[in-house]
């Protein structure tokens, strides 16, 4: 099996033609699918857990502290103790609430960010699927997740809950808005929007880069606007902690709760990847016209350090956004979107296909 | 075939049984979650027709706009003990009576139908190809559709400012 850090495709191609050869094609896909699911999973789960320790690092670092230093060399192993007590803490069952819909909130949100990690392109050839709507897709099945974090704000039963779900569920579908039109921004730009299509038009430069003033907008836009549909600070009042005690996950405990928990991160993860996919040129290394020998150096680094190094910088990004502004209040959260960032991204759009339209980028 | 065959009984039961339960069920924000299941399943199968860009369209507008503004509106108007009342006799009469001579419509309709092969060439349902379709006032140009449900949508924002908008005294 020919195994090439620089071009997965013999790679997934082989391990599809060993199966196909050894197994009917019906159980060929299934064994396909189970490989896929299996391996995102243990990805999702690393992932989940390095991201935790990196926002408590961060978060300790923005503050002035250690942050966890006890278990492991420099409390690398914090998490994983943290996800042992989760896993063995006990499920509190709550009385009238809506027990279906309350079991079965954590996992909508859960299978959200699962479905839309499916789609990233991790290196060349090396993406789950590659669909012809690729940008589409990720905004679609990612505007699922706000449903579960509405059902579990509902279901508890708690005043707070509900109040979280509420003002989680008006920022997000406010915030989709900007999201979507500033993805589009560079759909426009690329002319496509398979994603691994994207990636590629940016072989001879990243849009950031290429796409003048309107891209490096659109990209401020992008980060503002996703920060807040992952709930994250500043836009974390659905579930501020001093104001409503946690907001819609408050009545969750144990491996639910981590569950929630988990999909944050992992939202923030997809965020950055998408972030990187779309402006910063997915896995493509660092070009400059001109540099020759820069730019061998730089391409001979693996495009699955390069797609992790870019991923860490953005959620580098995002994590300091948190610990740096206050929290912002519901109206505030609203006018912001409606009254600036939707304009702005409107504008910035027509913006962008005039660009296009008479040739002026690269 | 078998993989495509196991993803269609595996996509209609879904449907089937999560459109039964959006009607039996008492509790209406589980009636609109059914609802939510049986949206994605039809999305699943706009996924296996190969018609990418619908399959998106169909979870983007239905499962994540329709239905989070349904579970918005339950979230604001309902309480979580909140169950509905048994139907009255004659309104379940009446309500089966229909669903029955609906659903026996279009079972004989299809039974009787001799479905065709079409043999005009495929095409490929690209983001190039419905931008394309969508604004073009050739043969097979949307247009005049597109530009009549902008008008309309136009009007709904409109009239949904008004309704929000602060009184304010004169």
């Amino acid at each position: 099996m020919r195994f090439d850090i620089y071009d997965f495709t013999s790679f997934t191609q082989d391990i599809d033609r060993l199966l196909q050869e050894n197994l009917t094609p019906f159980w060929a896909t299934v064994a396909e699918l189970t490989i896929v699911g299996v391996v995102i999973l243990a990805f999702y789960a690393l992932v989940g857990l390095f991201l935790v320790y990196a926002e408590r690092k961060v978060c300790a670092f923005m503050q002035n502290r250690l942050g966890p230093n006890r278990v492991g060399p420099f409390g690398i192993f914090q998490t994983i103790a943290d996800l042992i007590k989760l896993l063995m803490k006990e499920l509190i069952p709550i009385k009238h609430a809506d027990k279906i819909l309350f079991n079965l909130a954590p996992f909508i949100v859960i299978i959200a960010s699962f479905m839309a990690i499916a789609a990233i392109p991790f290196a060349r050839g090396l993406h789950a699927i590659d669909l012809n709507i690729g940008v589409f897709y990720v905004f679609a099945v990612s505007s699922m997740g706000v449903i579960g974090i509405l059902l579990a704000g509902w279901s508890s039963n708690n005043k707070y809950s509900l109040i979280g779900a509420m003002r989680s569920g008006a920022m997000v579908v406010s915030y989709e808005l900007s999201v979507g039109l500033s993805l589009l921004s560079i759909v426009i730009f690329a002319g496509t929007m398979q994603l691994s299509g994207i990636v590629e038009s940016q072989a001879d430069g990243w849009w950031i880069f290429k796409g003048h003033i309107p891209a490096f907008i659109a990209f401020l836009l992008f980060i503002t606007a996703s920060t807040a549909e992952t709930n994250r600070g500043p836009f974390d009042l659905a579930e501020a902690e001093s104001e409503l005690t946690a907001g819609f996950h408050t009545e969750y405990s144990g491996i639910r709760f981590a569950f929630f928990f988990l999909a944050e991160y992992m939202n923030m993860f997809i965020v950055a990847s998408i972030a990187v996919t779309i402006f910063l040129g997915g896995w493509m290394p660092l070009q400059f016209g001109g540099l020759e020998g820069f730019n061998t150096v730089m391409a001979y680094i693996p495009p699955l350090v390069w797609f992790f190094l870019k991923v860490a910088f953005v959620i580098y990004l995002m994590m300091w956004f948190k610990w740096t502004f206050p929290r912002l209040r519901i109206d505030q959260i609203l006018t912001l979107e409606w009254k600036y960032l939707l304009p702005l991204s409107l504008i910035n759009t027509v913006l962008i296909a005039l660009v296009v339209l008479l040739g002026w980028h690269f | 075939m078998t993989t495509n065959l196991t993803m269609f009984w595996l996509l209609s039961g879904v449907i089937l049984v999560f459109s039964l339960l959006t009607i039996f069920s008492k509790r209406i924000l589980r009636a609109a979650v059914s609802l939510l299941f049986v949206l994605v399943a039809t999305a699943g199968f706009y996924f296996m027709l190969g018609y990418e860009f619908m399959a998106g369209v169909q979870v983007t507008l239905y499962a994540g706009g329709i239905v989070v503004l349904i579970i918005f509106s339950i979230l604001l108007t309902s309480h979580v003990t909140h169950k509905f009342d048994k139907p009255l006799l004659a309104n379940l009469l009446l309500g089966g009576g229909i669903a029955v001579l609906g659903s026996a419509t279009a079972i004989y309709t299809i039974l009787n139908h001799t479905f065709v092969p079409s043999t005009e060439p495929a095409i490929t349902p690209d983001m190039h190809t419905i931008g394309h379709a969508l604004l073009s006032v050739d043969r097979n140009g949307y247009v005049l559709p597109f530009e009549v449900i902008s008008v309309l949508l136009l009007a709904a924002m409109i009239a949904g400012i008004i309704i929000a908008r602060k009184e304010t005294k004169q």
